[in-house]
Formats: structure tokens, sequence, C-alpha cells
């Protein structure tokens, strides 16, 4: 079953596609609780191997349960996306950065 | 559809453009991705002072994250059957559908407030540690979002009971609650993997 199209050309996804997005999620999901709980990997490294998992698992949903694509239809939404993802990771990363920063210079750590 | 013909034409130059309505709600969505986004800094920031109380290793365990985890994970894809009988306009499979989506997410929401009331029992409640402070803001402002959504999902199983058909605005009310259900999942992605997992390495 091919992706169903409305009227209005915005595509909401068929049984397979959710079914696909859902295996998908549940194998990342199994793959991160192993990487943690057989400690296969050093601290760093099951922290990137989480890392890259859990970014895994956002685009799937993003794609298969939230049907983000690059259609004209969705220009806005992913001007809007793009915008958010750009200042959240600014929010984070600054404010980690700079927090990191400071106990450093306290000496508190 | 008659009365939103006046809102809609602006957008009619050569398709027929998403509701306003959806586009609206999705930039509430990014919004509330910025709150969630800044408890993440907080709880990033704050995840290692522990002011000698209890660890993250101490506290969770994989059986309970792993079950709330599976829970809202099959309620992601039950509302998503759901949506898909709603543009059948399979009304009596919609309201089942939602229905089984909602006792998932109080599932969910209930084993969340088993481990809140059993932490805080313990002496590892809020007040203890920065650390506990930044976890129990982050995961219950996540757990609030989903009650939320509980209600919703209500609503619209009242709203469409006895009704034959679904108008573009009630459509349009699954669609909205649709992406925030799916939001909602791909929020607890980020704290079952940086909040819980990370903190039991």
């Amino acid at each position: 079953m091919s992706t169903q199209t409305n009227s209005s050309g915005e595509s909401h996804g068929s049984v397979s596609s959710y079914l696909i997005g859902f295996v998908l999620a549940v194998v990342l999901t199994v793959l991160s609780f192993l990487v943690v709980s057989t400690h296969s990997l050093s601290p760093t490294g099951t922290l990137a191997a989480l890392s890259m998992l859990a970014l895994v698992q956002v685009l799937v949903h993003l794609h298969y349960f939230l049907h983000m694509g690059g259609s004209s239809e969705q220009r806005w939404n992913n001007i809007c996306f793009v915008f958010t993802v750009a200042f959240v990771t600014i929010l984070i990363v600054g404010t980690v950065f700079i927090m990191t920063n400071t106990t450093m210079h306290m000496m508190s750590r | 559809m008659a009365h939103d013909t006046t809102v809609q034409t602006a957008g009619h130059d050569e398709h027929h453009h998403e509701s306003p309505v959806v586009f609206g709600f999705w930039v509430y969505l990014m919004t509330d991705c910025i709150i969630f986004g800044s408890l993440f800094a907080v709880f990033a920031v704050l995840r290692n002072q522990f002011n000698g109380g209890p660890t993250g290793h101490e506290l969770f365990e994989f059986g309970g994250l792993g079950l709330e985890t599976a829970l809202l994970l099959v309620s992601s894809i039950t509302y998503g059957f759901g949506m898909i009988a709603a543009h059948k306009n399979q009304i009596s499979q919609v309201i089942l559908w939602l229905g089984v989506t909602f006792l998932l997410g109080l599932g969910f929401v209930g084993l969340e407030v088993r481990e809140f009331a059993h932490m805080i029992a313990e002496g590892a409640g809020p007040d203890r540690s920065a650390f506990l402070s930044a976890f129990f803001t982050l995961v219950s402002t996540h757990g609030l979002h989903v009650t939320c959504g509980l209600i919703w999902i209500l609503t619209l199983m009242v709203q469409l009971m006895g009704t034959t058909e679904i108008p573009e605005r009630m459509m349009n009310k699954l669609t909205c609650l649709s992406l925030f259900w799916h939001f909602l999942d791909i929020v607890w992605i980020c704290v079952f993997s940086y909040v819980y997992l990370a903190s039991m390495i």
C-alpha cells in the first residue's frame, strides 16, 4: 500500500507506513536499553551510542508518525521546525558551555 | 466548510493549502519544544548535583522504565490507526482506537505517578537535591502534557459519539491531537535516553 494523499496533497500515512515506523522505533528503543544494560561499551561510548540511537529514533518518529517531508505544502512547517531546532540547540549547548565554564572558574568541581 | 472560507481564501493560489488551524497548532508545538529544551538544559547542568542524596543509578530501574516506554510507543501507533480510520470516515473504529490510546496513556500516567510516589516516600522527593528537582520538573512537565492529552482524547471521543460523518472542523481537531500525541512520544525518547538511561550507565 503506498502513502495515501488527500485532496490537499498532504500525506497522512497508511497502515504499512505506521507499522514500518513502529518496528523501527521498537528496534531502536530495545537497542538503547541493551547498550546500557549489557555494559558492553565504555561510559563515553555508551553515551555516544545513546545519543545516536535517540537522534535516529526522533527522525523515524518525525517521518513516519508526524509525516514531515519536503513537499511544498509543508514549507512553513519545516521553516518553523528548523528555526526551533537551531534555537533549542543554541539554548542547550550554550547553557551547558557557560555553566561548565562557571563551575571550572569557581573550582566547585 | 462554509464557516472558514473567508480565512482560507488568502491561501488559495495554486493548491488547497493545509488548514491554518493545524499550522497554528504546529507553531504551538514548536514553542512547547523550547520549554522542554530549557528543562533539558537545566537537567544537563544539575545532573551531578546530588548533595549526598541518591543518584540516578540507585533510583531508576529498567522494568518500570521499559513498561512506560512500551505503553507510550504502542499508544502512538494505535492513535495512528485511529487517524487512518478517520480518513476513511469509520467513526466507530476511530472511537475504538481513541479508547485504546486513552487506556495506554492512562497506564503510562499511572505508572509514572506510582514511581513518583515511591520515590517521595523513600525520601527522594524534589526537595532532596538539585538533581531531583530538575528530574521532577522535567518528567512531571511531560506527564502533565500526557494528562492534558488524555482529557483531550476523552473530549473528542464524546464529541464523535452519535455522529455519522467527520466534518473538516473535527478532522482538524483529530489532526492537532495526533501531532500533540506523537510530539509527546518524541519528548519521551529524549527523556528515557538522557534522563533515565544516561544516569544508569
